[in-house]
């Protein structure tokens, strides 16, 4: 193919996808003259260029399609979606039509002249708007049958490739014999077209060469185009050389004063400058990705009868090309599914008090080392009831397993292959391939994917993937005689273990931990995940630990030894491993030798599945807990033989503090804890403190105050359904329950609390309701969850049945699922609706009008009260006051049954 | 066939002569500084640098199902062939030489070979003295074969 025609097909295509976009924008604002303008010069500059280069075919729908566009400029027809989705469909013959001239060199066979009638026609004002009803677009279809067809191939089409559909297409949209007839009369006026505009050729050449000069000023043109393959080259060139480059300076450091070592640096100087350089030119904006996505909106939007506004925030962020170039269908089959899925229908969306218009947000900014991408919708949201009926009759999850999973487990499940919740399959999407094919894409480039869905609201993903993926700076670590890189970026820090050092590894229940700072770190062994022989018999001898983040789970890898930093070329793996995912790559070293990166992600995934799941569930837990879930319990002694337990959740850190350390104030033991004083307490006062030696210490804290326990030993941490069998008359206990087949004391930390800092709290003896026959059941709402964690035993233990949830939101949710309470306790000061509006939202209407609300606060002044009781609360009570919390909810409660 | 496609390089491997079509080899060398790449099937000794590619090396005597090398047998070779672009490295106990094998030497697999070997194997070469199999490189390294294997 000669150059001149390459140069033409380059610049076409760039010119077709801007028409594309700026004809969506003339439909939403027909007097916008200026983009009518660019758009006219666009398609002018084509239909010139073809009849410079002699391609009649194109010529002539170029010249129809600039018709109608010469007709709406001069204002002699409006702009109407009719007429725009004729002129798209000319743009489509175009694309067709230069696919065909990009694989072959020529126009492919065909006749648009039906299309050229219809253009002709509007062009003479008589076309209607109810048209395209009869000649729906194809330019959906073929999008889609792309698509399709790529998921056959396993690879996506090279340009100039065609699909079946595309060619059903474009055989459909020529005309058939009798229509050649129809629009015979038509054809001179055709024919006689080109030759006007060949004579216009020349002159249209200027145009581009203006243009040219006006984006590179006046100089003249400050860009060329270079080929990709070109630019591939250098980068490939490059990351050898990096590697070249590498040797070298590890050579140099083994022969110190060679006289190397000078133009060495300088070598490796210019090594990293070229490097950046080329870096440089491969990255694009992350708007080219998007520059398909306004037409895809828009013709969707047609479709489906939606209204949809797509938004684009952040498209000049910058990232590497390849990266670009992974994410570009991910994303559009993401809008895509946001518009079809996630956006009602206008009427739907009016009933449910939204705008008429649905909208589709993205988003693009950068954050350290990463871009990340967010695509948000307005609309209904992921229908987890469906998707929990779907992953049960796929046969993923039992029904058992389904009903007890949150909604955010139930979530990810979109990611799963082979489901899709969608009513029907529409042409755009709900055939159920989809988003997991949307994670394993991003995931291959070391991205992540998180999802946020709220039922009625709208759901929102956020894409995180690294800028570039060529070159990485990475850690190399061995384990188990073997030698891996870990990229930097998901390194947090490095840690050194050892038996009596700070910091050394410790067990729970054979579960290696690190207590990190102010928190337990779960510990992964390298060597066991990938099944090598470890250096040490022993586990918890000196070893090194890498913590790592991948996504929001942190967690350390234990290492045998850890080597220096390196410039990494990420090569991908032979394909042969490709299935293991620990793996994301592999390299060249400095010293010659290959080595396997790892991916963090696949580690986490490859062993510390359980731990993350932990995690997640706990957050769950704190998020939402219905019915009698499982707690985590802290068992320690403390005075007797027999162990007490408080729940894991209210134990801020545990620690050993040396017994010298150990001060008296005002008769009581305090320490100096992070800056500040921390009192300790014992179980009760028959225990002492140790004398000498270390004390081990459970730390409680709330807001900025901490205290400290006093225990004799930590024994284990278990999960146990907690169900308090006797309560307890003495402070300081909630009661008795059987924890791990042991008799277990489980302890009132708020008791404690109080112990500690008395003049924050008011002590009022009243006597504990015991059991009561039939539990009252208590909605606890709190956001903080340590109150929640605090409370929830100690009302459990004055004989309530209780329910705890982190937002007034959920609380509400409750009150649409049709759970009934005897009494609600909320919180005021909250994030979304507080205490007030809360309480006024229950009075005003549904089936909780009349049950009794208590307002639960730390701020307990007088004004307040009055607010609350305005709002609808029936009484208040001081955060920690459990005396009086437990009394007021007897009283509330009487006042209810006498009242029945 | 083609006339060219019966050269062969001849490898041994556990006693057995077999035959690569020599067209399809690139390199043949000592083994040197193989990375072991754990968690992958057996058949996977590892990765090598070959003058900056990356190279898998396949144990093939793991997947044909034959014995593994013994402690005092010689340090193994290896011969690198692409497949579908990719480098890998054949690790044999020894190198021949190239024959050029007329096709009337030529049998298909007889019956009774064992299924591991009959899936990887082109047919027969009646040698004078032995007999030779010709490895189809191809189905050797195919991964989703591979990885039923």
């Amino acid at each position: 193919m000669d150059d001149l025609l390459t140069e033409f097909l380059t610049e076409t295509n760039e010119s077709i996808d801007t028409v594309d976009n700026e004809l969506v924008r003339l439909e939403q604002n027909p007097n916008d003259k200026a983009v009518l303008d660019n758009i006219f010069r666009l398609v002018h500059t084509i239909k010139g260029t073809c009849g410079f280069l002699g391609l009649p075919r194109l010529e002539s729908v170029a010249h129809s399609a600039e018709n109608v566009l010469g007709k709406f400029r001069d204002g002699e027809l409006f702009v109407t979606p009719g007429l725009v989705s004729q002129i798209l469909e000319a743009l489509d013959t175009i694309k067709m039509i230069l696919q065909g001239l990009e694989q072959t060199g020529n126009e492919p066979e065909g006749d648009d002249s039906d299309l050229i009638a219809r253009l002709d026609l509007a062009a003479e004002g008589k076309f209607e708007d109810a048209a395209p009803v009869a000649a729906p677009e194809p330019a959906p279809v073929v999008a889609d049958s792309r698509a399709e067809t790529e998921k056959l191939l396993g690879r996506s089409l090279k340009p100039g490739e065609v699909t079946l559909d595309e060619l059903e297409a474009a055989f459909a949209a020529a005309a058939g014999p009798e229509e050649v007839e129809a629009a015979a009369p038509l054809a001179p006026a055709a024919k006689a077209e080109p030759k006007k505009a060949r004579v216009e050729a020349k002159p249209a050449a200027a145009p581009v060469e203006a243009r040219d000069g006006e984006d590179g000023g006046a100089k003249g043109n400050q860009s060329i185009r270079v080929s990709v393959d070109l630019l591939e080259g250098l980068m490939n060139l490059v990351s050898e050389l990096v590697l070249t480059r590498n040797q070298l300076l590890q050579i140099a450091r083994r022969n110190e004063n060679s006289e190397f070592s000078v133009p060495l640096q300088r070598l490796s100087q210019c090594t990293t400058e070229l490097q950046e350089g080329v870096m440089k030119t491969r990255m694009q904006p992350i708007g080219n990705a998007w520059s398909k996505l306004p037409r895809i909106i828009r013709d969707l939007s047609h479709e489906l009868d939606k209204k949809i506004e797509l938004e684009m925030k952040g498209a000049d962020t910058e990232l590497d090309r390849q990266v670009l170039e992974l994410i570009k269908d991910p994303l559009t089959h993401m809008v895509r599914n946001s518009a079809d899925h996630g956006i009602e229908m206008p009427a739907e969306r009016v009933a449910k008090g939204k705008s008429e218009t649905g909208h589709v947000r993205l988003n693009a900014y950068h954050e350290g080392g990463h871009i990340i991408i967010e695509i948000a919708d307005d609309g209904r949201g992921l229908n987890v009831d469906r998707l929990r009926q779907k992953i049960v009759e796929v046969g993923l999850v039992s029904e058992a397993e389904a009903e007890g999973m949150s909604d955010n487990q139930i979530h990810k499940f979109i990611f799963h292959p082979g489901l899709s919740t969608a009513e029907k399959v529409t042409s755009v999407s709900g055939r159920g391939v989809g988003m997991d094919v949307v994670r394993s894409n991003i995931e291959k480039i070391g991205g992540t994917i998180e999802l946020d869905s709220v039922a009625g609201k709208g759901t929102r993903f956020a894409i995180k993937i690294p800028l570039t993926l060529a070159i990485v700076s990475a850690l190399i670590v061995e384990s188990g005689g073997e030698r891996f890189a870990v990229p930097q970026i998901s390194v947090l820090e490095l840690v050194r273990a050892a038996p009596g050092s700070e910091y050394r590894i410790e067990f729970v229940n054979n579960a290696p931990v690190l207590r990190l700072r102010s928190r337990l770190l779960p510990l992964v062994h390298l060597h066991r995940i990938l099944g090598l022989e470890p250096k040490t018999a022993n586990d918890n001898d000196e070893a090194f630990i890498v913590v790592t983040q991948v996504g929001s789970f942190t967690f350390g890898i234990v290492v045998d030894e850890v080597f220096d930093t390196e410039e990494i070329v990420v090569k991908p793996v032979a394909p042969i491993l490709k299935n293991l995912s620990v793996y994301s790559g592999n390299t060249i070293l400095g010293d010659g030798s290959v080595i396997m990166i790892l991916d963090p992600n696949g580690v986490a995934n490859a062993t510390a599945t359980v731990q993350h799941n932990q995690q997640e569930d706990s957050q769950e837990v704190r998020a939402r807990s219905l019915e009698n879930e499982h707690e985590s319990m802290l068992l320690f002694r403390a005075g007797s033989e027999n162990p007490k337990a408080v729940p894991l959740s209210l134990v801020a850190r545990l620690e050993d503090i040396d017994v010298s350390t150990i001060e008296f104030a005002d008769g009581k033991p305090m320490v100096q804890y992070r800056g500040s004083l921390m009192p300790l307490v014992t179980v009760d006062d028959k225990c002492q403190l140790v004398t000498e030696g270390r004390q081990a210490v459970l730390v409680f804290a709330d807001g900025d105050k901490t205290m400290g326990l006093a225990v004799d030993q930590i024994l284990d941490i278990v999960e146990t359904e907690l169900k308090i069998e006797l309560s307890s008359e003495s402070n300081g206990r909630l009661g008795t329950a059987v924890v791990a087949g042991k008799v277990t004391e489980i302890m009132d930390v708020g008791h404690y609390l109080k112990l500690a800092f008395k003049d924050y709290l008011r002590a009022k003896p009243q006597e504990l309701n015991a059991a009561n026959a039939q539990q009252p059941r208590v909605l606890l709402i709190d956001d903080s969850s340590f109150f929640r964690n605090m409370l929830k035993p100690l009302l459990a233990a004055g004989g309530y049945d209780v329910t705890s949830v982190s937002s007034a939101e959920e609380a509400l949710a409750l009150r649409e699922e049709g759970e009934v309470f005897d009494l609600i306790i909320s919180d005021i000061e909250m994030p979304g609706l507080n205490g007030f509006e809360f309480a006024a939202e229950v009075r005003g209407q549904g089936r909780w009008a009349d049950t009794p609300l208590v307002a639960l606060s730390s701020l307990a002044s007088g004004a307040d009260f009055e607010k609350g009781r305005a709002a609808g609360f029936n009484d208040y009570v001081a955060k920690f006051d459990r005396d009086s919390l437990l009394s007021i909810l007897d009283e509330q409660l009487e006042l209810t049954r006498t009242a029945a | 066939m083609s006339l060219q496609s019966n050269e062969f390089v001849t490898i041994r491997l556990a006693g057995q002569l077999l035959g690569i079509p020599v067209l399809l080899v690139h390199d043949v060398l000592k083994l040197q500084n193989v990375t072991r790449v754990p968690l992958s099937p057996g058949w996977v000794a590892g990765v090598l640098n070959l003058r900056g590619r990356i190279v898998t090396a396949i144990d093939l005597r793991n997947r044909l199902g034959l014995p593994p090398r013994g402690a005092n047998e010689k340090a193994p070779m290896s011969v690198v062939v692409d497949h579908k672009g990719e480098p890998y490295s054949l690790l044999i106990d020894s190198v021949g030489e190239v024959l050029r094998l007329d096709d009337t030497l030529y049998e298909k697999n007889p019956v009774t070979l064992d299924a591991r070997w009959r899936e990887v194997s082109n047919g027969i070469y009646r040698l004078q003295d032995e007999l030779l199999v010709v490895l189809d490189v191809r189905r050797l390294l195919d991964m989703d074969q591979a990885l039923a294997a």
